[in-house]
């Protein structure tokens, strides 16, 4: 079997091609002469957008690129300022970043761990970006936050809610400026005992992953707490897109109110299925039966259609408040794009401009430089009100938005009307808190 | 040479060589040009092509030469990766017993599978091993996820009790994996005019290990268990009658792809330490069996093309955005610029599944034999010299041996 195949002329080719290759100039560039990854060195900087293009949060990628692209033209000193001039930090000077000029690049996540991260490696190592953002599930916020920690990257989460991304997750280079499902059952549970009473008896139907499980446990231990009875709660596989299996057995259950731990298009088919079987006509315990949605989106609210009037749900951010940072920044996204801003819209905007902010203050894009002038930093002026960077967790504290489906919506977009404005204390908890455990900071990465 | 015909092992050096100078071929642009974009030369696209070369490779040792299309192979790659995040959870973050834990429990997992799926064949084989998969993914997505992480992934923590190696390193960082206290990740840069090449430990250490597995394979390929294979492939009922059982042979083949499988999945979450589900989900399976289809079913090379070719627009096509067009055609009139981006846009960024397609399509109508096929072709037309190269026994017309 074993013959040698070499001949003279094959030897001299490899030979040539070798001494080629070896009297090839190499200059090895040492990579500890950077002082931090991918440390900015000409006039530009670039940041990268990590957003799902493809995929069931295609709709929201799509918001938050155009957020990220208004929020560079911004920075860079176009358009019309937007929130910069809203922004309680004076910092950011419309001439980019610490004076250089802003420049992005663009990947898909498709909402898979795996290939946000394949795309959020290729900006680093590529692209040279220095600080990544975007996303819109927890799953890929956390698979990306880590990646980042390890290569010594600021990342700027998404709209991602799970208790996991600044709780057992978190990262000492990741930051998120939406708000979390714990958030979202302190906020909800005051407004639904108002409505519906304090003797409920709540039902779930539960997305089958990690968000679904902190969204589920956040609104039963905060109504439970206001004297809520949980009847049940059960666990709906995420690929299904036909509810009424589980929506049968909740009448007979003897629940009075059904939450609906769900989020895209699972909620929007939950909900029409829930309202189709006539659940909201019905009386139980002597009381209208009742329908609640913990995290609520226009996009959603848009899918569901007139299936959303009247039901409670909470959300981050909405286009319709009436603070001059909300105000400014519907106005400059309407402009550019004619239709108001989603909220993932929106806390991409945000965190962009947080970010910008804090690499002037801190005058170096050296990610822990970053993570000190970000951390316990408070703020204002960028639509939710007064709001604090914590420095244990790396968790935005704000007011949190209970929201309504509108009776008589006006328009496609105006679609949810907000009933109360939790004030951030009521939704502020202790780092510690059981349903945040497990998980530690770290300390900030520079990378090489 | 390494026990191989002469074409093989020319075929092996080739691989080798296109391997071991893939820093130099995968970056032929200036850094500083507009064609940078189409640079495939840095660390992460690398391992991914000689990572998902492992899984193709092994994936055609089934496909290729038995003709049992299973349509599972993905829930072998996210065994592997699990089983290795949890060896750096538990043991040590040296990628070794890592690697190894990767391959015996997916060998294992091929084997329960295998045993099973292998009762049917065709149609019914695919669909066994997909509902397999799915059956995995599922699990792995909430019901395990104590084990698997869910929907967030496996990944390390800073509170690991790993047995060999600090649970930290002094800075208060989770450590990085390695071999033996070279890190995977470390990369050396050589910087020649405007050109840049970067050259990473962990590229070369899933490169060496993807040689070995193309060996490998061409020792299968060539042995007489390949050419049992081959007559399963054929006509199995033939064999059956000659008095030999095929099971054996098929259930081998199919644990042998598995384990390739189970490599893959290792060494990718040796590459970055976090496993996630998604990995088992059927288009995970299904992009295997594009790759081997677009290279060339049942040739040596052919899976290892298709690899690189998916994993290149996946990660090069689709990061072309609608600013990238416009600098491009800049040099057009205002009008026929956005005319020309318009047209080229949906094909691009999130469009990259769509240029796949066309592809696809069109190798599998011009080129049944795949990208494997188009470089005979090319070959051909410029005279007979090159066309060992390319070609290997395995498709040859006539059986050699």
């Amino acid at each position: 079997m074993s013959k040698s195949n070499l001949t003279r002329r094959g030897v001299l080719k490899t030979g040539a091609l070798g001494g080629a290759g070896l009297a090839v100039p190499t200059i090895f560039t040492a990579s500890s002469v950077a002082a931090h990854t991918n440390e900015p060195t000409g006039s530009t900087v670039t940041l990268g957008f990590n957003v799902p293009q493809t995929g069931p949060y295609a709709d929201e990628g799509a918001d938050e690129l155009r957020a990220y692209e208004l929020a560079v033209e911004h920075l860079n000193g176009g358009g019309d300022g937007g929130m910069m001039s809203t922004f309680s930090s004076k910092a950011l000077q419309g001439n980019g970043i610490l004076g250089k000029k802003v420049e992005y690049v663009t990947g898909d996540t498709q909402t898979k761990s795996d290939a946000a991260r394949a795309s959020a490696k290729s900006m680093i190592e590529k692209d040279g970006a220095v600080m990544i953002t975007g996303g819109s599930s927890s799953g890929v916020a956390v698979a990306v936050q880590a990646l980042c920690q390890e290569a010594g990257i600021i990342f700027m989460a998404g709209l991602t809610h799970s208790n996991d991304t600044t709780g057992k997750d978190k990262r000492a280079n990741g930051f998120r400026h939406f708000f979390n499902s714990y958030m979202s059952g302190a906020a909800l549970a005051p407004v639904l005992e108002k409505m519906y009473g304090s003797d409920r008896k709540a039902y779930h139907l539960t997305a089958d992953y990690n968000w679904g499980y902190t969204t589920e446990e956040a609104v039963k231990s905060s109504t439970e707490a206001l004297g809520w009875e949980t009847v049940n709660t059960v666990k709906t596989p995420l690929t299904q897109t036909d509810f009424s299996s589980y929506i049968a057995p909740v009448l007979q259950s003897g629940a009075d109110v059904l939450v609906l731990n769900h989020y895209g298009g699972n909620m929007v088919n939950s909900l029409t299925n829930a309202v189709q079987f006539g659940l909201r006509e019905k009386q139980v315990n002597g009381k209208n039966f009742e329908i609640v949605v913990p995290l609520y989106s226009r996009l959603m609210a848009k899918g569901a259609g007139a299936n959303v009037k009247g039901i409670f749900g909470s959300t981050n951010w909405h286009w319709s408040l009436q603070d001059a940072g909300s105000k400014a920044f519907v106005n400059s996204f309407g402009t550019k794009y004619g239709f108001p801003p989603s909220q993932a819209a929106h806390t991409c905007y945000v965190q962009t401009l947080l970010y910008a902010d804090a690499v002037e203050r801190a005058g170096s894009f050296a990610p822990c430089a970053v993570a000190e002038a970000l951390e316990g930093f408070e703020f204002d002026g960028l639509g939710n009100g007064k709001t604090l960077y914590r420095a244990e967790d790396h968790q935005c504290f704000k007011d949190v938005l209970v929201v309504k489906g509108k009776e008589n919506p006006t328009s496609e977009f105006d679609l949810l009307e907000i009933v109360e404005v939790t004030p951030a204390a009521q939704v502020t908890y202790a780092p510690d808190h059981p349903q945040f455990s497990g998980g530690a900071l770290g300390t900030c990465n520079n990378g090489a | 040479m390494f026990g191989l015909e002469k074409k093989d092992a020319k075929l092996l050096l080739i691989v080798a060589a296109l391997v071991f100078f893939a820093p130099f071929l995968l970056n032929p642009f200036p850094s500083d040009s507009g064609m940078a974009q189409f640079n495939a030369g840095y660390p992460d696209l690398m391992q991914r092509f000689v990572i998902f070369g492992i899984f193709a490779i092994g994936f055609n040792i089934l496909f290729g030469l038995t003709g049992y299309l299973s349509f599972g192979h993905a829930a072998f790659l996210g065994v592997g990766s699990y089983s290795a995040v949890w060896m750096f959870k538990l043991l040590s973050m040296n990628v070794v017993p890592a690697i190894i834990l990767a391959v015996i429990v997916s060998g294992l997992f091929a084997i329960v599978i295998g045993y099973v799926s292998l009762r049917r064949s065709g149609i019914y084989f695919s669909i066994l091993t997909l509902a397999f998969a799915q059956m995995s993914f599922a699990l792995a997505y909430s019901v395990l996820t104590p084990i698997t992480g869910g929907e967030t992934g496996l990944q390390l923590a800073l509170n690991d009790p790993r047995i060999l190696g600090a649970a930290q390193t002094a800075d208060g960082n989770i450590p990085v994996p390695g071999i033996f206290g070279l890190e995977m990740r470390s990369t050396a840069e050589l910087a020649v005019g405007p050109w840049e090449f970067v050259f990473n430990v962990g590229y070369y250490f899933s490169g060496i290990l993807m040689l070995a597995s193309f060996y490998l394979a061409i020792r299968i390929f060539r042995s007489p268990f390949g050419m049992m294979l081959r007559a399963v492939k054929s006509n199995q009922q033939r064999m059956s009658y000659t008095g030999l059982n095929p099971k054996p042979y098929t259930l081998a083949a199919f644990v042998i792809s598995g384990m390739y499988a189970g490599l893959a999945g290792g060494l990718m979450a040796a590459m970055d330490p976090l496993a996630g589900a998604e990995r088992m989900f059927w288009t995970a399976s299904g992009e295997v069996v594009l790759m081997t289809i677009l290279g060339g079913v049942g040739t040596l090379i052919g899976p290892v093309l298709g690899a690189g070719a998916i994993k290149y627009m996946e990660n090069i096509i689709s990061k072309i955005n609608s600013d990238i067009l416009h600098g491009w055609f800049a040099f057009l009139p205002d009008g026929l610029e956005d005319f020309v981006v318009a047209i080229i846009y949906p094909f691009i960024g999130k469009g990259w599944h769509l240029t796949l397609g066309i592809i696809f399509m069109l190798v599998v109508i011009f080129l049944p034999g795949g990208l494997v096929e188009g470089g005979q072709r090319i070959a051909k037309l410029f005279g007979k010299k090159k066309t060992n190269d390319a070609k290997d026994g395995a498709e040859a017309k006539t059986p050699a041996e």
